[in-house]
Formats: structure tokens, C-alpha cells, sequence
């Protein structure tokens, strides 16, 4: 042992260096949690039900176009959200029907009768897993890039899961804002208003086949009262948001009413102005999730590719649409399964409340250990120190992150790793009883305390271990910290203090007493 | 020096009996607790549901936030004063609408009654049916993983009977605990999990020390003519001293988690204090007479069958 002391002092200088220079600076270095510096955390699911019922709706449509060309006649529908059901009005048609629907090979077969003329085809199970996957995936990216449009520092934006997408920004101010940001679906579409319908009728008898019945929200703005107008809306969608190249927010000149400038892209800007040509005095419903907001006159063909989006935006309203649009709609819509946020407020007093809980804890321990144990308490106390200096140390080193939970960990780490000394100690001197003598106690001491601490530390670590599985945000700090403190004990209750020790005992001889 | 005891030679293994009978007691009360109230109490981690902590600028009175938020009938909600009269938390139930909708109309309608004053919301947490169903089988994962994880190492280091005690006093130390989070009308969360779970590691660790302590007293007991139970005893002794010490260390830690973490920790430091009151408890009392019990149990059973064996033959 004596005769690596010096090696001994070089690793544990090492240790202190590369822990101090992993902390310097330490507000850079060290991670704080949603829960102490404020921000959201949600854990989002995407509904893919709909993104594949919207790819079922879609074929239907095409097949639909393709019976009408070869001059079948039948009636399709949706069944559930992967069946379309096919009965055709004929059934000699039979086999040219059949035709057509092997174009579609997506789908398979469900069922057939021929002599009903009735077919069920059913999309394919890898199909329908590949368009989850997609919607899933394209989600993720729509939403990171309505964060980065909407300047969040170093915002977390993963997939759990299969279908679940786990979204965390530190530091947002507004989170109601950055929730309806982030959960819109953003569906924009343009429809003709099916202008025969009689409204009133279809408010209370449904709207007629082939038309939607949609609502345009409006909110008074002096009463605050919501008013609810209804549209009868053609089912075809015209154009899409997906046709867009930009949108940005403009105000109007002579009601200052912000609103939202489109542009759609080539392919769009050319369907917008063939659509326009033809329709002129029709009237184009603009459909935003479902609802619409605007129902304008078409008055000339507009060439330009160019629309506005009124609705009686406020200008944080328009900048969000325009936000979300310019990124994308979302391939299905998504639901909050889990919402945790912290105001920066409480965040800032947790910290608080945590560094005055680390501290006193510390100073009751060290108080007790000094008192109890005199100087060899006080060996410990710097051992407790280098603990602390470490854990910090390794949490910054591996971007962990501390949360209040992680606090809670780091002053019970505080009360185990004294644990390790106290087993240590009350040994040696029970060596010391039996009236061996100081060096030989010291040594005896060190060595039998030695398997107990192994085990002690392999029980806490399979916890903590156990812990970090399990638990969610929060409890995973708690287990974060704990782990590293119980390792980082090992190292300092164990091998700093016994170099502490023969630093200061096994040098000297003829010791009599010693302190503990 | 300052010694909490010197050469301890408490008989802990005899009077086993009388500290049965006062685990009995005190698991019986707090099941009963737990029974009389329908169950624990869960938080909206396991729940489900929205709460909202909300900070006014003067202290409000109760009755004109329940009766404000009753018009926005989201169902039962249970509103609470938090740590300072002006803090509160509104805890809503699952509601169909979805959660941004239950947020916004409780920040209108606390706008709108003016005689509330300013206010600020501070927290929200919303956990959906689907998550918290999930956390609640991951939670009795966890512990069921932690305590397997102990048996087996236990059982591998030491042996399988003093595994199985082992577990059994860590059994014990979660139902004194859960007993006592109920008889304190406090809620199940994630954060108590992970304070059980830390209570499981505890309560090992101090049983696990005293375990060490017989395995090397082995060999010296057989020399010296001393019973199985004397033999626990001596260990549990000898190390009782350390299992008091550390137990004060963790005890003073989480007491200052307690009163200075704040009220976001003040339940979980409550079930750590009373389980590290407990884990010593069971350590001492419980795990070493259950090993001496069922050594007897079964040597009287060996007894009995040799004696069988003989009478037949």
C-alpha cells in the first residue's frame, strides 16, 4: 500500500482536475430540468388512424374516378378505416369491375359475391403499418420545425414509442400559446360552397350527399361572445396546404386587422388560376381543421397564386398560422396524453428551496461526523466533499440533467455515502478494542469493512438502476443522481479516505491515539 | 470518544415475539386506513386528470374559487390550500374536453371573477387516461423488479432464506409506509414511487450489513457453543451501533428535505423519514427473527420426520 502512495495522490488529483474543469463554467455545464428552470413537457399521440382512414378516403376517391371512366356504375363507401365496400349497380359488370380493382394493389380482397355484385377490399396490414410509421415520423418533423420557426432554445422533440411523439421545451413563457402551436393539425383547404343547399335545412336534417356541413367561429369583440355561422361545403377538396410555398403575416390597410398572405407553389398557383377562371361568382370556402374562415367570392382569375386568410386574427394568431402552415400540416392529428408545465417562477423558487436543502444537509452531516468522529469525521466530511464535487461533476460531463427529484437524490446520496465512513469507522474501532494496535486496526478496519460496502452499493445501485427504467422525466433524475453519488462514493469513502488515512497515520510511528 | 452504544447485548432475537405483534399492529392500522378510505388516494400521475397550481397576489378565500370554478363545471375537483395562503392547487378530473380546452376556460373564469384578484398559474400537469394506466403498471414493475433484483443477489451472496427475510422486511417497510401516506391523507405519485423504491434499497442495505456480520460470525459461533439465535443476535448488536448512525445521517438529510425542499418534496421526504424509521426497525427487529423462526421451524420439521422414519421402519 505505502509504496504506491504517490499513485495513489496522482489519481485523486487527476479525479479532482478533470471534475473541476468538466464544471467550469458551472452554468453552462450543468443541465437544469423542465422542472427547475420552467418549460413544457408533453408526450403527444398521433391519431394514425386518421392519416390511414385519410389514405382510405383518397383511393376510394381514385377509384371512384376510375369505375366512372371505364363506365361502371356503383356505389362505394368507407367501412371502419382500412375497408372500402364497392356494390355495383350492375352486377354483369362483374368483371370488368374486377379489373379495375386489381389496379389497386394496396388493397386485397375482404370479400366477394358476385352474384350481389358486392366487393369489400381491405388495405393491406403492411400498408396501413408503413402509412402509421410515415404519419408518425413526418409528424415529428413538422412539429420540430414549427419549434425551430417558433425559436425555442434547445428544444426536445423524440419519438416514444410507436406512435407517440415526446416534445420538451425549457424556458417557454407563453404555454398555451406554444400547445396550440405545436397540436394544430393545420389542414388548409380550399372548397366550393355548395350554394343550392338550403342552409337552415341542412343544420337540421344534415347536409346533402356529395357536402359537408362546416362552421365558421366568430368571435364579437366587444362582448367576447363566441357566434357560430354555418356553410354548407362541397366534399371535394380543391387544393391543399401541401400546395403552398409561403405564408407570412400582412396587415390590412384600412381595418388594420392582421391577416395571412399564401402563396402557393408552381403546381398550385396553376390549378388556383384554372380554378378561378372557371368559377368565376362561385364562392371558395377557406378550411382550416375543419373549420372555415373565410368564404370569399371569386370575382376574376387569379393568376398570381396569391390568397389572404381573414378571420379576425389577432396578430400573435396570425403569426402562429402563418407559422404552422409555412411548416406543414400535420399527416394526422395528434392528442396530449401528458402535459407537464412549470412556470419559470416556481422553477426559480425550487432551486432555491433545493440549494438551501443541499446545504443544510450537508452541515448537519458534517456537523454530526465531525463531532462524532473528531478528525478522522473530518477526513470524512472531505471525502463528502469530493463526492459532491464528482457527482456534479459526471452529471455534466454526460449532459444529465437535474431535476428537483435529482436534488432530493443528491442530499440522500449525501446521507449514504457518510454510510460508507461510518461502516468504516465503527469497524475500526471495534479492531481497536480488541487491543490491536493503530495501524493494524486501521488496516483490519479498512479490509472487512470492504465486502459489506460492496454489497451495500451493488443493492442501492440495482435500485436506482431499477429506477432509471421505470420512471418517467422527473424520477429518472432522481435515480440519475443517486446512481452517480453511490458510485462516486465507492471511489471517496473508500480509496480517498484510506490515502487520507495513511497520509496522515502510516507515516508517522510510534502513533498512540487516534482520533476517530 | 463519543459512543452511541458501548458493547451492546440487547436481546433483540428474544423478545421477537412482542415486536411481531407491534408490525402487526402498525401494518394492521394503516391497512385499515387504507381500507376505511377506499383505497389509497391517487394523484393524476396514476389518476389521470389536470392539476393546475395557481398563485394569487393576496390570499383568496376558498369558497369563491370553488364556487368560481363550479361554473365551468369540469366535474369534481378538489381545490387545496399549497404551503402558503396564497398558493393553491386545483386538481379536475378527467374531462372530455381536451386538456389546453380545461386549462384556458379555468384562466377565463378566474379572469373574469375580479374579487380573486391577479393571479398566476405556476404548474400545469395534465396526465391522460391511457398514460397514467401505463404508469401504474410500470410502477408494480418497478418494485416487483427491485425487490427480485434484491432476492436474487441476496440469495446469491448470502442464502435463499435470508433473502426471502430480507424481502419480507422490505415488505414491511413499504406497507408501514403506504399505512402511513394514508393515515396522513397524502397521495400516491411518481415521486412516492420512487421514495419507495429508494426505501426498498434502504432497507436492504441495513439488512445486507447485519446479514455480513452473521456470515462471518459463522465459524466463531460453532467454536464458542452459541445457539442460532444467539448467533443473530450477537451480529445484530454488533452492528447496531453502525445501522443507528446511518439511519441519523439519512433521517437529518431528508428531515431538512422536509422542512426546507418545499412542498413539491414535502410528501416524498414524509414517506422517506418514515421509511428509514422503519428499514432500521425491520433490520433490527424483523429480518434476523424471521431467519431464527423458520431455521426452528424447519429443524422441528426434520425432527419430526426423522422420528416418523424411525417409528415406521
Amino acid at each position: 500500500m505505502r509504496r504506491n502512495l504517490w499513485l495513489r495522490i496522482v489519481i485523486v488529483l487527476g479525479v479532482i482536475a478533470a471534475s473541476v474543469w468538466y464544471l467550469y463554467p458551472p452554468k453552462k455545464t450543468i443541465n437544469l430540468g423542465l422542472d427547475l428552470q420552467g418549460g413544457i413537457h408533453l408526450m403527444l399521440g398521433v391519431e394514425v388512424d386518421r392519416a390511414i382512414e385519410s389514405q382510405t378516403e383518397r383511393a376510394l376517391a381514385d377509384l371512384q374516378a376510375a369505375l366512372d371512366k371505364k363506365g361502371i356504375g356503383a356505389r362505394l363507401g368507407r367501412q371502419g378505416a382500412t375497408e372500402m365496400a364497392v356494390q355495383l349497380v350492375n352486377p354483369s359488370t362483374w368483371t370488368n369491375a374486377l379489373a379495375v380493382l386489381s389496379e389497386f394493389k394496396t388493397f386485397e380482397q375482404k370479400s366477394a359475391d358476385q352474384a350481389a355484385g358486392r366487393v369489400v377490399l381491405a388495405l393491406q396490414a403492411r400498408e396501413s403499418a408503413q402509412i402509421a410509421d410515415l404519419a408518425v415520423r413526418q409528424g415529428l418533423e413538422t412539429i420540430r420545425n414549427r419549434v425551430d420557426q417558433f425559436g425555442v432554445a434547445e428544444p426536445t422533440i423524440q419519438r416514444q414509442g410507436e406512435n407517440r411523439i415526446l416534445v420538451q421545451l425549457p424556458g417557454i413563457q407563453d404555454a398555451e400559446r406554444a400547445k396550440a402551436l405545436i397540436g394544430k393539425t393545420a389542414l388548409l383547404e380550399f372548397k366550393f360552397l355548395n350554394e343550392q343547399a338550403d342552409v337552415e335545412r341542412a343544420t337540421r336534417e344534415g347536409p346533402p350527399p356529395g357536402s359537408d356541413l362546416l362552421w365558421q367561429r366568430q368571435i364579437d369583440k366587444e362582448t367576447k361572445q363566441e357566434r357560430k355561422l354555418p356553410y354548407v361545403v362541397e366534399k371535394k377538396t380543391l387544393i391543399t396546404g401541401a400546395d403552398l410555398s409561403t405564408a407570412r403575416v400582412s396587415i390590412d390597410q384600412t381595418t388594420s386587422e392582421p391577416y395571412v398572405s399564401v402563396e402557393f407553389n408552381s403546381t398550385g398557383a396553376r390549378t388556383f388560376a384554372e380554378l378561378t377562371e372557371k368559377n368565376v361568382g362561385r364562392r371558395l370556402a377557406i378550411v382550416l381543421d375543419g373549420n372555415v374562415h373565410s368564404a370569399p367570392v371569386i370575382r376574376e382569375k387569379i393568376p398570381s397564386g396569391q390568397a389572404q386568410i381573414t378571420g379576425g386574427f389577432t396578430t400573435e394568431e396570425a403569426t402562429d398560422l402563418a407559422i404552422v402552415l409555412r411548416a406543414g400540416a400535420l399527416p394526422a392529428p395528434v392528442k396530449i396524453l401528458e402535459e407537464r408545465t412549470v412556470g419559470p417562477s416556481l422553477g426559480a423558487d425550487s432551486i432555491r428551496q433545493g440549494v438551501i436543502s443541499i446545504l443544510a444537509s450537508s452541515l448537519l452531516v458534517f456537523l454530526f461526523m465531525l463531532i462524532y468522529y473528531r478528525l478522522s469525521g473530518m477526513i470524512a466530511d472531505v471525502a463528502l466533499a469530493l463526492n459532491l464535487l464528482i457527482l456534479l461533476a459526471v452529471m455534466a460531463g454526460f449532459h444529465a440533467t437535474l431535476t428537483l427529484p435529482g436534488i432530493a437524490g443528491i442530499a440522500l446520496t449525501i446521507g449514504m455515502a457518510v454510510d460508507t465512513n461510518i461502516i468504516i469507522f465503527e469497524r475500526i474501532r471495534e479492531e481497536l478494542r480488541t487491543g490491536k494496535t493503530i495501524r493494524a486496526s486501521i488496516d483490519s478496519g479498512f479490509s472487512r469493512a470492504f465486502t459489506t460496502i460492496i454489497d451495500t452499493h451493488v443493492t442501492v445501485l440495482v435500485s436506482a438502476a431499477i429506477l432509471y427504467q421505470f420512471g418517467t422525466g422527473p424520477v429518472k433524475g432522481f435515480a440519475v443522481s443517486l446512481f452517480i453519488g453511490i458510485l462516486a462514493s465507492l471511489f471517496t469513502a473508500v480509496f480517498f479516505t484510506r490515502l487520507l488515512f495513511d497520509v496522515i497515520y502510516m507515516r508517522r510511528t510510534g502513533l498512540r491515539t487516534l482520533s476517530i | 470518544m463519543l459512543e452511541l452504544f458501548r458493547n451492546p447485548s440487547y436481546n433483540f432475537i428474544g423478545r421477537r415475539r412482542w415486536a411481531y405483534t407491534v408490525s402487526v399492529l402498525f401494518i394492521g392500522i394503516g391497512l385499515a386506513s387504507i381500507a376505511m378510505k377506499g383505497g389509497l388516494r391517487y394523484g393524476i400521475d396514476f389518476s389521470g386528470g389536470t392539476l393546475i397550481q395557481v398563485r394569487f397576489e393576496k390570499p383568496p378565500a376558498v369558497d369563491r374559487i370553488r364556487s368560481t370554478l363550479d361554473q365551468i363545471k369540469l366535474g369534481e375537483s378538489v381545490i387545496q390550500e399549497f404551503g402558503d395562503p396564497r398558493e393553491f392547487l386545483f386538481r379536475l378530473p378527467l374531462a372530455d374536453a381536451p386538456p389546453e380546452e380545461v386549462t384556458r376556460r379555468v384562466k377565463e373564469v378566474l379572469e373574469k371573477e375580479s374579487a380573486l384578484g391577479g393571479f398566476e398559474i405556476r404548474r400545469v400537469e395534465f396526465v391522460g387516461p391511457q398514460v397514467g394506466q401505463d404508469l401504474q403498471l410500470q410502477a408494480l414493475y418497478a418494485v416487483l423488479a427491485g425487490m427480485a433484483g434484491i432476492l436474487i443477489y441476496i440469495a446469491v451472496r448470502f442464502d435463499f432464506k435470508g433473502g426471502v427475510a430480507a424481502i419480507i422486511a422490505v415488505v414491511h417497510d413499504v406497507l408501514v409506509s403506504l399505512g402511513a401516506l394514508s393515515l396522513t391523507n397524502r397521495e400516491m405519485s411518481l415521486p412516492i414511487l420512487a421514495a419507495l423504491l429508494t426505501i426498498i434499497g434502504y432497507s436492504v442495505n441495513d439488512t445486507i450489513v447485519a446479514y455480513d456480520r452473521i456470515r462471518e460470525n459463522r465459524g466463531k459461533a460453532a467454536r464458542k457453543g452459541q445457539t442460532f439465535g444467539d448467533l443473530i443476535n450477537t451480529s445484530i448488536n454488533q452492528t447496531l451501533s453502525r445501522t443507528v448512525l446511518t439511519a441519523l445521517t439519512v433521517f437529518l438529510s431528508t428531515a431538512v428535505l422536509f422542512v426546507f425542499g418545499g412542498k413539491v418534496l414535502e410528501d416524498f421526504a414524509f414517506v422517506l423519514l418514515v421509511g428509514t424509521v422503519t428499514g432500521t426497525y425491520s433490520t433490527i427487529y424483523i429480518a434476523g427473527s424471521i431467519i431464527v423462526d423458520w431455521t426452528a421451524w424447519a429443524e422441528a420439521r426434520a425432527h419430526r420426520v426423522k422420528k416418523a422414519v424411525v417409528k415406521a421402519s
